[in-house]
């Protein structure tokens, strides 16, 4: 076939120091085609994009746009090229009108109110090209972030790109957004754009793209037509062995509650009501699940049952212990002493302290323990022994307790935090995305410890934005809109009914 | 993932070299500008300080203090702290030393009234500290604001109180009686047998301070406490997340920065001038926030870099009465060059550094 190609890569290659982040890249991309690049965390693929998008310059190499030898030497470079870029964080000033984000940049002279008035009118031509529909007036933090996306995208194609570069852009998206999102880049590839399309997540790949290419390692070790492989034959190549892509699991036999949570309600920083009136049990031997998108309340909740976030009422009870949320002081350090422990959401920001050794952070919460020293004095043969025997159960990689956590990868960081919580054999665990950022190998890993602590009769709470996650771990499924539980599910429920419920299209009181 | 790395004795040890060179080669130029030999400028300023006994002394005295203060700003660094009130601490701190002094020196020797003027000095210092850190700990008020006010409060309380109550009756001296041999701490050159360091007034303090180094070092990477102070420090929401109290660390560290820093009132009032007096601190509360970042936060970088700068303040007055042409504030010039290079732009040759070792360690990786 003699189509045309947008892109090709012929022999990128790309060091940072000691680690080779691309390998010898050859890549074609065909006019009018969604492209997908799948592949684990730290596999090259965002090192690649940037490159193209000229935040990185190759150490070899050459790039054609159209067939031509080029160099991108900046992201205005490329822009001028024709290529365009949708950022996984949403580079938008969110008290700007969606007009003036879009102008942003791009003003077109120092007279504002002509630029203005050009783009207003470009903006409803692309609008109706491609069924992008914002209203050009609106405040843009004022949107949903389905809707902010659209205002990235049509930043892009103002900007007059020809090839667009989506980096993850479901992650913050909810299952009809994301669909949603798909129908926009099939209308944009029918009307002759080029869509690059960055994602960990296979079901999108599956459900969008014409043709894939798999990175491992910084090389591309497969380009195949969607069409012809699958879910599976993908997630091997990413990954370089078989994956079990489901938990293995039998059914939940729940004990007794272990987890209580009465009447909680939680205001955040500005006095907004962020958790209303909630109220569950989890049982010993169980995992629930919380389902949601992102920004309803589950980081909330779970920072108060674990007493971080003061809660302005609300009682919990953990293995029999009752403890008042609202009363004035919570500390975790209490919480956590009745047998409650806790995986954050965001490892870097609260689950670790990343400039510490690995060894520090073996300890982290547990420090006043008289099992690591006695008196004032910390006992670091004891800390040390501990989390060598962490490392080896948890297969953590590199082997090294004094290696400095930061140089760890996500998943081997997730499985330090992991090791710390669950060893201390608590009744309860609380687990905030416990994948986020975590490569499929170390995933498998994760979700078997989950299911094994489940097994030993303890009791686990798990929020997670990713909806597969939460079916397939989860014995019960809770899903949260707006601050509030509205419903309960079992976990074999249909995706489109808890995407629904996500979405806050149905309200109903639990229980 | 060892990218933008650097080994850590080049972090230690090879990062302040350089700077401190970078800081020698720029006075050099201020020396040749003004016409007298840069070459002769360091080797007078090195002998002065270290070429003989009584020059070693000086040094040794004046390192004594960076040392306190730049342990005081160490401290509070590794709580992600800025304590620049070190020269205020260490003012209120000689009036704990004083007071006990004066108390004691007339009935009991020096070894008696010694735990007590530490004990002071750091009790005061640390007292000074104490409200910066509750107005930060529970209101947010920045503690770089509150120390350096705190540092104009403590100077006017002191001229109160030397002019109005402590001062000897009948003299117009805003300064207190001088202690008798019970408020004297002995000289470093009386306990050391052989030694000599002529009149200069190296004492005691000096190993005082280097106590005080090894308790930083056990607080801060053998303790409990240590671990909560560097939590916190690191990363303050995982530090909550742990069950450290931002309230408890922030006023807990404060205090044990104010106490070190008043401390350095021990070496100044009952080791060299035996008397309070006013403004006796002299800016060694400031230089310790340069010495504090030019040892790294660790006590035995703030070891070396009191020494360094003991030696600019001891070769650099001999430099000042050997070579006319630079005056004093030539002195001054270079010490502040130095503050500059190792402070303000301590980072400034790293990238460089960094790629440098990138360089080197590729061939290496690649044959692996």
């Amino acid at each position: 076939m003699s189509e045309r190609l947008a892109i090709e890569l012929e022999g990128i290659d790309k060091r940072f120091g000691a680690v080779h982040a691309n390998k010898d890249i050859h890549l074609k991309v065909a006019k009018g085609s969604i492209h997908g690049i799948v592949g684990e965390n730290g596999a090259g693929k965002s090192t690649l994009m940037s490159i193209l998008y000229g935040f990185y310059h190759a150490d070899g190499g050459e790039i054609r746009v159209d067939g031509k030898t080029v160099t991108i030497a900046s992201s205005q470079a490329a822009i001028a090229l024709g290529i365009g870029m949708v950022h996984q964080h949403f580079m938008l000033v969110e008290n700007f009108t969606v007009l003036e984000n879009v102008i942003l940049g791009a003003e077109g002279g120092a007279r504002l109110g002509a630029g203005i008035g050009r783009a207003r009118a470009e903006l409803k031509r692309l609008a109706a090209d491609y069924d992008l529909k914002v209203d050009p007036d609106a405040v843009t933090g004022d949107l949903p972030v389905g809707l902010q996306q659209r205002v990235e995208i049509l930043k892009a194609l103002f900007r007059g790109a020809d090839v667009l570069i989506l980096d993850e852009p479901t992650g913050v998206l909810t299952p009809p957004e994301a669909d949603h999102l798909f129908r926009i880049l099939r209308v944009l590839r029918d009307e002759g754009k080029t869509v690059l399309l960055i994602t960990h997540k296979l079901r999108e790949i599956m459900a969008v793209t014409d043709e894939v290419s798999v990175m491992r390692r910084g090389e591309i070790v497969a380009t195949r037509e969607t069409s012809k492989t699958s879910m599976g034959e993908l997630a091997e190549l990413m990954v370089g062995r078989r994956v079990l892509l489901e938990v293995e699991k039998t059914p939940a036999q729940p004990g007794a509650p272990l987890l209580t949570v009465e009447g909680l309600n939680v205001r955040d920083g500005r006095g907004v009501e962020v958790v209303k009136d909630v109220s569950f049990q989890v049982r010993a031997g169980e995992i629930v699940g919380i389902a949601g998108v992102s920004g309803n309340g589950q980081s909330e909740l779970l920072e108060a049952i674990a007493g971080i976030r003061p809660a302005r009422s609300g009682i919990v009870t953990i293995d029999g212990t009752r403890v008042d949320l609202a009363a004035a002081r919570r500390d975790p350090a209490e919480i956590r002493s009745y047998g409650l422990a806790h995986v954050p959401e965001d490892r870097h920001r609260m689950g670790l302290v990343t400039r510490f050794h690995e060894y520090e952070n073996a300890i982290l919460g547990y420090h006043r323990d008289p099992a690591y020293g006695r008196g004032a004095f910390l006992d670091l043969d004891a800390i040390r022994d501990t989390a060598r025997a962490e490392i080896e159960k948890y297969d953590i990689r590199p082997p090294d307790c004094f290696l400095k956590t930061a140089n760890f990868s996500g998943g081997n960081q997730q499985k330090i935090v992991l090791a710390r919580e669950i060893e201390r054999d608590p009744a309860v665990l609380l687990v905030g995305q416990p994948t986020r950022g975590v490569d499929i190998g170390a995933i498998e890993f994760i979700h078997k410890r989950l299911v094994a602590l489940r097994d030993a009769g303890k009791a686990v709470l798990l929020v997670s934005v990713e909806l597969d996650e939460v079916r397939a771990l989860a014995d019960r499924v809770l899903v949260m809109f707006d601050g509030r539980v509205v419903g309960e599910r079992a976990p074999e429920t249909a995706e489109s009914e808890l995407g629904l419920l996500m979405a806050g299209a149905v309200q109903e009181a639990a229980e | 993932m060892m990218a933008g790395q650097m080994p850590r004795w080049a972090d230690y040890i090879l990062m302040p070299a350089i700077n401190v060179a970078a800081a020698f080669f720029v006075s050099g130029l201020v020396v040749l500008a003004i016409g007298e030999n840069p070459f002769d400028a360091v080797r007078i300023l090195v002998w002065g300080a270290f070429g003989w006994n009584e020059g070693i002394g000086f040094t040794l005295f004046y390192a004594t203090n960076f040392i306190f203060t730049g342990l005081a700003v160490a401290v509070a660094f590794h709580a992600s702290l800025f304590n620049i009130g070190g020269e205020g601490q260490a003012y209120v701190g000689g009036l704990g030393v004083a007071l006990a002094c004066l108390a004691l020196d007339r009935f009991v020797p020096w070894w008696v009234t010694m735990p007590l003027a530490v004990a002071g000095a750091a009790a005061f210092g640390a007292a000074w500290a104490y409200i910066p850190a509750v107005l930060q700990a529970k209101r947010g008020s920045h503690v770089v604001i509150t120390t350096i006010m705190f540092n104009f409060i403590a100077a006017s309380l002191m001229v109160y109180l030397l002019v109005n109550v402590m001062a000897k009756e009948g003299s117009m001296q805003p300064e207190t009686r001088t202690f008798e041999d019970g408020g004297r701490l002995p000289l470093l050159d009386t306990i050391l047998p052989g030694v000599d360091f002529g009149s200069a007034p190296a004492n005691l303090s000096f190993v005082i301070a280097l106590l005080a180094c090894l308790f930083t070092w056990v607080l801060i990477w053998r303790t409990r406490l240590g671990y909560e102070i560097r939590t916190f420090g690191a990363n303050q929401t995982a530090a909550v997340y742990a069950g450290i109290s931002p309230v408890r660390i922030t006023i807990v560290t404060m205090l044990i920065s104010g106490g070190l820093a008043g401390m350095m009132a021990v070496n100044e009032i009952m080791g060299s001038q035996h008397r309070l007096l006013i403004e006796f601190v002299s800016g060694y509360g400031f230089v310790g926030i340069a010495v504090a970042l030019m040892g790294r936060s660790h006590p035995l970088g703030i070891v070396f870099a009191a020494i360094l700068f003991g030696m600019l303040y001891q070769g650099g007055a001999e430099l000042a009465f050997e070579m006319p042409a630079i005056t004093r504030d030539m002195i001054v010039v270079i010490q502040a060059l130095v503050i500059l290079f190792a402070g303000a732009l301590e980072h400034m040759f790293r990238p460089t550094l960094i790629k440098l070792f990138g360089i080197l360690s590729a061939p290496a990786s690649r044959a692996a």
